[in-house]
C-alpha cells in the first residue's frame, strides 16, 4: 500500500514541514516505496502477540522527592535565539 | 420539548510535591520566570524524563479515596503536539492504561446524596506558560516561561453523570475538598492548581443516546464553570430547538461577557499521536505501596462529615462548615475531645474561631488551643463566666495564648453572683432612674430590658444574669 | 616511535609511567588528525583548546598517582554526546551553534577517568544513516579507499579510530551505527544491551533501540573503554541495575566450550560471495580454538528492517519535534509562529531526517496506528523471542555484520531503501536490545570485512572473550589502512 499526495501533504503539516512541490512529489514516491516495503509485517500472523516497547525488563527507577538545584535562568536562557526579561520570546500565532 | 442536561468533567489538578515530576526542579509558585528549570524540563537535546516516586503515591491517595481500582501496571505515553510551553513537543501522559479507573465521587445535591461516577484518574507533566504580548512592541509576540513545565498532574475524568450546573459546581468543591483533604494539592483555581474543564451535551428528555458534546475551556472558578455550563444549555437549547445541530467544538468562556465562543481550531483537530513513552518503563503498583499510602490516608471528608452529625449530633449545616477543611474539623474534633459540648463548640468554631483566621493556613498560629477553647466554653457552661464575657476572654486567649481560667482571674472577669454584691448594683440603678421605674411600675414591662441593660454596664458585663433578673424584678416590683 | 600506532594498553602505560606527557601526546595526535583529515574529514571539529585542557588535567592525575586505563588518553567523540561548552550539532544546521552545558553521563564518566577528547566525529545527521553522507558537515572517507563511505552514523568514529588520528571513539547504535562502520573500516565496534550503557546527554534518534559504544582498533581496547562508561544511571530510568565485569579479566583467551550458533538466514540470499567466505574462515578459526560452532535458525529475520524503520521513524518523528526554534539552535523567521516552526525545520532539517520524520509522523498517526506501529513492535516480540530461543543452544551467535564491504560514496544515497537493506543484518539485535560486536575478520576487494557476534543480554563479556581470543590468532586488526601510513612524514 502507497501513499497517496494529499496524506504526504498532511503529515508534513503534522511534523512542522513545508515542503515544496518537488520535495512533496519525491516524498510522495519514496514514502509509497518504503511503505510497500514494510507492508511484508502483514505476512506475518501477529494475533495475541503482546507488542514490545520497552526491551529491558527491570522494574522502572524512580526518583526521590527531592529537590535539586536546576540552572540559572542566564543558563536556561543562553542557546536561546530571542528573549526577552528572562522569558523566551516567539512570534505568536496568528490567530489567537 | 424538554432536554436533559449531560455534563462530564475533566478536572486537572496540580500535586503538591517538593520537585517535579521528571526532574529535581522546584515546584514553587512565583519564581521569577525560568529559574526553575533543568535541562530535562527544558526539552534540551538528550535529556530523560525519571518518574518521582512521591508523586506517584499521591496520585495513588487520590485513586483510592474514589474507590478506583488501581491495576498492577500503567503505562507512560507521549501525546505529541507542537507548542511553545511544552517543550519536547510532547507531553508524558497516560493513555490506554491509566493508574485508576472506575471509581467515584458523591455529592450532595437538592434530592439527596449523588454518586458521580470517575472514568480515569491518571499522571501526566504540565506545560510551561505562555504569556501574550501586550503593548505595542510585543503584540506580534509570546513570551514563554517554563516554571511550570514538568509540574505533575493527576487528570480526572468524570463519567457524563452530572445533570446541571449546580452539581458540576457541586462536584468541583467536593473534588477540591477532597484533594485538600489528602493534602496532595492545594485546589487554588485562580493561581492554576486546581483547573477544570468541561463537556456538555443535551438531549430530548428520555432519550437514551447522548446529543453532541462540546468542550468548554478557561473556566478559572466555580462560579464560571456553572455560568459557563448554564449559558451553554441556553445555546445549545436554542438551537436545537430552532431545528439545527449542534457543532461537535471546543468552546472558550469569556468571564465578562458570561458566554462562549468557538475556539476557531487553528489547524486540524489534534492528531495526537500516541505512542508508550520508551523512556519510561511500566508503571508497577503492588499491594505493598497501595497499602503502605492507605496508612497515610486521612479520613474522608464526606464520612468525617457525615460522623459528626451522626456521633456527635451537630445538624447537617454545622457538619459542613466544620469538615470544609481538614485542619478545621481536626480543631474542631480537639476541641470536642478535651471536654466541650459539640454544638457549643460547633458555634464558636464556626464564629469566633473562622472570624479569627481568615484560613486554615493561620491554624498553626492561631493562639487559642482546643484545650483552652474548651475550658472557655467549660466556664460558660458552668457558669464560672456569662456568655458575654467569653468573647472578650475569647479575645484575650486569641492575643496571648493564655488558658481562660487565668485571664479571668487576671481581667476580674468573674462573673458576679453574689446576691449582695447584685443587690446593690441594682439598688444604684434604680434610684438612679426613676422615671423609668415608675414607668415601669406603671405597667410598662418592656423597660425592664432598660434596668437589666444598665446594671450590666455597671457590671462591665460580669453580673450572672440569671440572678441579676431575679434580683431586679424582686426590686422592682416591690 | 609512532605512538599513533599504539594499543590504548600500550600508551596508557608509557603515559603513567610517565615516559611521555599527556599534553606531548595530545598535541602531536592533534596535529595527525588535522593532517589526516584534510583526505578524511573524520572530525567535524577538532578541540585543540579543550583538548588540551583535559591533557593537562590527566597529567595531574597521572602526577598524583591516580592513573587509570584511559588517563591522558586521547579519543573522538559522536557530535551526539553533549559535553559541556562543546558544540554538539548531530551533524545537523539545526542544532547550529548549540553548545551543552552539561555532560552526557558517558563523557562524563571518560572524563572523570582522565580521557583526552581530541574532537568531535562526523556522523549521518540526527544519526539517521548508514554512509555518514547525510552529515551537513561533509563527507567522511574510508581510509582504506577514499573514494569509498566509511559507513554510517558512527563514520567519522570509526574512520578516526581506522587511520590511528585517535585511540578509541564514541559512537552510537540504532540500526548498526557503530557495528557497520566499524565493519567497513577494519576496526572493532560494540553495541552494548540495551539498558548496559546510560542515554542520558546522548541526543536521542529511537529511544529504545539507541545505545552508545566504543569503536577500537582492537576487542582488547574496546574492552577498556566499554569498562570506564557501562553500569547504572540515576539519570536514565532505563538502565538496568546489572553489575558490571571486568571485562579485560574475562578475556582469557580461552573459548573451548564455547558454543557459537551460526543463523541461517544471516548467509542467505544478498550476502556478498567474498564476505561470505571471510566470515566463514573466521568462524573456522573460532571452531579451531575450541568453540563448538552449530547452525540455528532465526526464521523472522528478514522482517527486522520493516520492523526496524517503523518503531525507529515513529520514535525519531516524536524525539525531534523539540528542534523548534523556540530554545536553542537554528531559528527561521516567519510572519506568525506556525511559520517559524516550519521555517526552521524545514531548512535545519536534512533530507533523509525529514524523510523518517514524515514517516514516524505518519505511521503513529490515527488511523495508522495499529497497522504500523502496534504491527511493527508484535513482530519485535517475534525477532527477540527468536534470539532468546536460540540462545537456549548457544552463548553466542555468529554473523556478517554487513552484507558487503564499503560501498562507493554517491552509489546509493538516491536510493534510500536499498541504504536501508544494509542494515539487515544489524537491526534485529537492536530490536531485540542484545548486545552485538563487530570485528574485522579479512578482506575482499582489499576492503575490509566484519564478523558480528551477538550475545545474550548483558553479557558482552563473553562477545569480548571471543573477539579477543580470535585476534590473538590473527592478524586483521593489526593491518592499517593506507590513508593511516599517508602522514606526511610527520612524526
Amino acid at each position: 500500500m502507497g501513499i497517496d499526495r494529499d496524506t504526504v501533504h498532511y503529515v508534513a503539516g503534522l511534523a512542522r514541514l513545508r515542503l515544496t512541490e518537488q520535495e512533496l512529489d519525491e516524498l510522495t514516491d519514496t514514502m509509497g516505496t518504503i511503505l510497500e516495503y514494510v507492508d511484508k509485517l502483514n505476512e506475518l500472523d501477529t494475533t495475541d502477540i503482546e507488542p514490545t516497547s520497552h526491551v529491558v525488563d527491570i522494574s522502572g527507577h524512580l526518583r526521590p522527592d527531592r529537590v535539586e538545584p536546576g540552572v540559572t535562568q542566564e543558563q536556561a536562557l543562553a542557546n536561546a535565539p530571542d528573549t526577552k526579561d528572562g522569558l523566551f520570546k516567539v512570534p505568536r500565532i496568528i490567530e489567537e | 420539548m424538554s432536554y436533559e442536561t449531560v455534563i462530564g468533567l475533566e478536572i486537572h489538578a496540580q500535586l503538591r510535591s517538593a520537585s517535579k515530576i521528571f526532574c529535581s526542579c522546584s515546584t514553587e509558585f512565583g519564581a521569577e520566570p525560568n529559574t526553575h528549570t533543568c535541562p530535562v524540563c527544558l526539552g534540551m537535546p538528550g535529556m530523560l524524563p525519571v518518574l518521582n516516586r512521591e508523586v506517584v503515591s499521591m496520585a495513588l491517595k487520590a485513586a483510592l479515596a474514589t474507590g478506583c481500582t488501581i491495576p498492577p501496571r500503567s503505562v507512560f505515553a507521549r501525546k505529541n503536539y507542537f507548542y511553545p510551553d511544552l517543550p519536547k513537543g510532547f507531553q508524558i501522559s497516560q493513555y490506554d492504561k491509566p493508574l485508576a479507573e472506575f471509581g467515584s465521587l458523591t455529592i450532595d445535591t437538592g434530592d439527596g446524596p449523588k454518586r458521580i461516577g470517575i472514568t480515569r484518574i491518571h499522571l501526566e507533566d504540565d506545560a510551561g506558560k505562555n504569556i501574550h504580548g501586550e503593548n505595542d512592541a510585543d503584540r506580534a509576540f509570546s513570551f514563554v516561561d517554563f516554571n511550570r513545565t514538568g509540574v505533575p498532574l493527576i487528570e480526572i475524568v468524570s463519567e457524563p453523570d452530572l445533570t446541571s450546573p449546580e452539581q458540576a459546581a457541586e462536584y468541583l468543591r467536593e473534588f477540591r475538598r477532597l484533594v485538600r483533604y489528602l493534602d496532595i494539592c492545594d485546589g487554588n483555581m485562580e493561581e492554576g492548581s486546581f483547573r477544570c474543564d468541561a463537556n456538555i451535551s443535551m438531549r430530548p428528555a428520555g432519550q437514551k443516546e447522548f446529543g453532541v458534546k462540546t468542550e468548554l475551556k478557561n473556566m478559572n472558578s466555580f462560579r464560571n464553570v456553572q455560568h459557563a455550563l448554564e449559558y451553554e444549555i441556553h445555546r445549545q437549547v436554542d438551537i436545537l430547538e430552532s431545528g439545527g445541530r449542534i457543532v461537535q467544538e471546543t468552546r472558550l468562556f469569556n468571564a465578562d461577557t458570561g458566554t462562549t465562543a468557538s475556539m476557531r481550531s487553528k489547524e486540524e483537530a489534534h492528531d495526537y499521536r500516541y505512542f508508550p513513552e520508551p523512556d519510561l518503563l511500566p508503571l508497577d503498583v503492588d499491594r505493598a505501596w497501595i497499602d503502605s499510602v492507605k496508612t497515610e490516608m486521612p479520613e474522608l471528608p464526606r464520612d468525617r462529615q457525615q460522623r459528626f452529625q451522626k456521633e456527635l449530633g451537630i445538624p447537617p449545616y454545622d457538619a459542613g462548615v466544620l469538615t470544609s477543611e481538614k485542619p478545621i474539623a481536626d480543631y474542631y474534633e480537639a476541641v470536642v475531645k478535651a471536654g466541650a459540648d459539640p454544638k457549643a463548640a460547633s458555634n464558636w468554631v464556626m464564629s469566633e474561631v473562622l472570624r479569627e483566621i481568615a484560613s486554615h493556613d493561620q491554624l498553626p498560629g492561631f493562639n487559642v488551643t482546643p484545650k483552652n477553647l474548651a475550658a472557655m466554653i467549660g466556664m460558660i457552661d458552668s457558669g464560672a463566666i456569662t456568655g458575654k464575657i467569653a468573647k472578650t476572654v475569647f479575645a484575650e486567649m486569641a492575643k496571648t495564648g493564655d488558658a481562660p481560667d487565668k485571664i479571668t482571674e487576671r481581667e476580674g472577669l468573674s462573673v458576679i453572683a453574689d446576691t449582695d454584691a447584685l443587690a446593690e448594683i441594682a439598688d444604684q440603678v434604680i434610684a438612679a432612674n426613676p422615671k423609668q421605674v415608675e414607668q415601669y411600675r406603671a405597667g410598662k414591662e418592656k423597660v425592664f430590658g432598660f434596668f437589666v441593660g444598665q446594671a450590666m454596664k455597671a457590671t462591665g458585663g460580669k453580673a450572672d444574669p440569671k440572678a441579676l433578673r431575679e434580683i431586679l424584678l424582686t426590686k422592682l416590683r416591690g | 616511535m609512532d605512538l599513533w600506532r599504539l594499543s590504548i594498553r600500550e600508551v596508557a602505560g608509557l603515559l603513567a609511567a610517565r615516559e611521555i606527557g599527556a599534553v606531548e601526546l595530545t598535541r602531536a595526535m592533534l596535529e595527525r588528525a588535522r593532517d589526516l583529515d584534510a583526505e578524511l574529514k573524520s572530525f567535524i571539529l577538532l578541540e585543540p583548546e579543550s583538548a588540551l585542557r583535559m591533557a593537562d588535567a590527566a597529567q595531574q592525575l597521572i602526577d598524583d598517582g591516580k592513573a587509570g586505563p584511559l588517563t591522558g588518553v586521547p579519543l573522538g567523540v559522536k557530535d551526539i554526546f553533549c559535553v559541556p561548552g562543546s558544540p554538539t550539532t548531530c551533524a545537523s544546521r539545526i542544532l547550529q551553534g548549540f553548545v551543552p552545558f552539561y555532560h552526557s553521563t558517558v563523557t562524563e564518566r571518560l572524563e572523570q577517568a582522565g580521557a583526552v577528547f581530541l574532537g568531535r566525529t562526523n556522523m549521518d545527521e540526527f544519526a539517521m544513516g548508514s554512509s555518514t553522507e547525510n552529515s551537513s558537515r561533509g563527507i567522511s572517507a574510508n581510509p582504506w579507499d577514499t573514494s569509498k563511505v566509511p559507513g554510517g552514523s558512527s563514520g567519522g568514529s570509526a574512520s578516526a579510530v581506522s587511520a590511528c588520528q585517535c585511540f578509541a571513539s564514541l559512537g552510537t547504535d540504532t540500526g548498526g551505527s557503530i557495528r557497520q562502520p566499524a565493519s567497513l573500516c577494519g576496526i572493532a565496534g560494540l553495541k552494548p544491551t540495551y539498558g548496559r550503557i546510560s542515554r542520558y546527554g546522548i541526543v536521542a534518534y529511537a529511544s529504545s533501540l539507541d545505545q552508545a559504544g566504543p569503536l577500537a582498533r582492537s576487542v582488547a581496547d574496546v574492552a577498556i573503554v566499554l569498562q570506564a562508561i557501562a553500569g547504572r544511571d540515576p539519570k536514565d530510568a532505563t538502565t538496568a541495575d546489572v553489575p558490571v565485569p571486568d571485562y579485560l579479566a574475562a578475556c582469557d583467551g580461552n573459548i573451548r566450550g564455547l558454543r557459537i550458533g551460526i543463523p541461517e538466514e544471516y548467509f542467505a540470499e544478498g550476502l556478498d560471495p567474498q564476505v561470505e567466505q571471510q566470515v566463514r574462515q573466521a568462524i573456522d578459526v573460532l571452531a579451531e580454538q575450541g568453540a563448538q560452532v552449530q547452525p540455528v535458525s532465526l526464521p523472522h529475520t528478514e522482517y527486522s528492517i520493516a520492523s526496524y524503520y517503523i518503531i525507529a521513524t515513529a520514535e525519531c518523528s516524536s524525539n525531534l519535534a523539540r528542534y523548534d526554534g523556540v530554545r536553542y539552535g537554528l531559528r527561521a523567521e516567519g510572519r506568525d509562529l506556525l511559520e517559524t516552526y516550519t521555517a526552521t525545520r524545514s531548512q535545519g532539517f536534512g533530507r533523509e531526517v525529514k524523510r523518517r520524520i514524515m514517516l514516524g509522523t505518519f505511521v503513529l498517526s490515527s488511523g495508522y496506528y495499529d497497522a504500523y506501529y502496534k504491527k511493527a513492535q508484535q513482530v519485535r516480540t517475534l525477532i527477540r523471542n527468536d534470539f532468546l530461543k536460540a540462545f537456549e543452544r548457544v552463548d553466542l551467535l555468529a554473523t556478517p555484520t554487513s552484507p558487503s564491504v564499503a560501498f562507493g560514496i554517491g552509489e546509493r544515497i538516491e536510493d534510500p531503501l536499498a541504504m536501508y537493506l544494509s542494515d539487515v543484518y544489524t537491526t534485529s539485535v537492536n530490536l531485540a536490545g542484545l548486545p552485538g560486536l563487530s570485528l574485522p575478520c579479512g578482506f575482499a576487494d582489499n576492503l575490509p570485512v566484519g564478523l558480528q557476534l551477538i550475545g545474550r543480554p548483558f553479557d558482552e563479556a563473553a562477545l569480548l572473550k571471543t573477539g579477543e581470543a580470535y585476534q590473538r590468532s590473527t592478524d586483521h586488526h593489526l593491518k592499517l589502512p593506507p590513508a593511516a601510513q599517508s602522514s606526511g612524514g610527520r612524526e
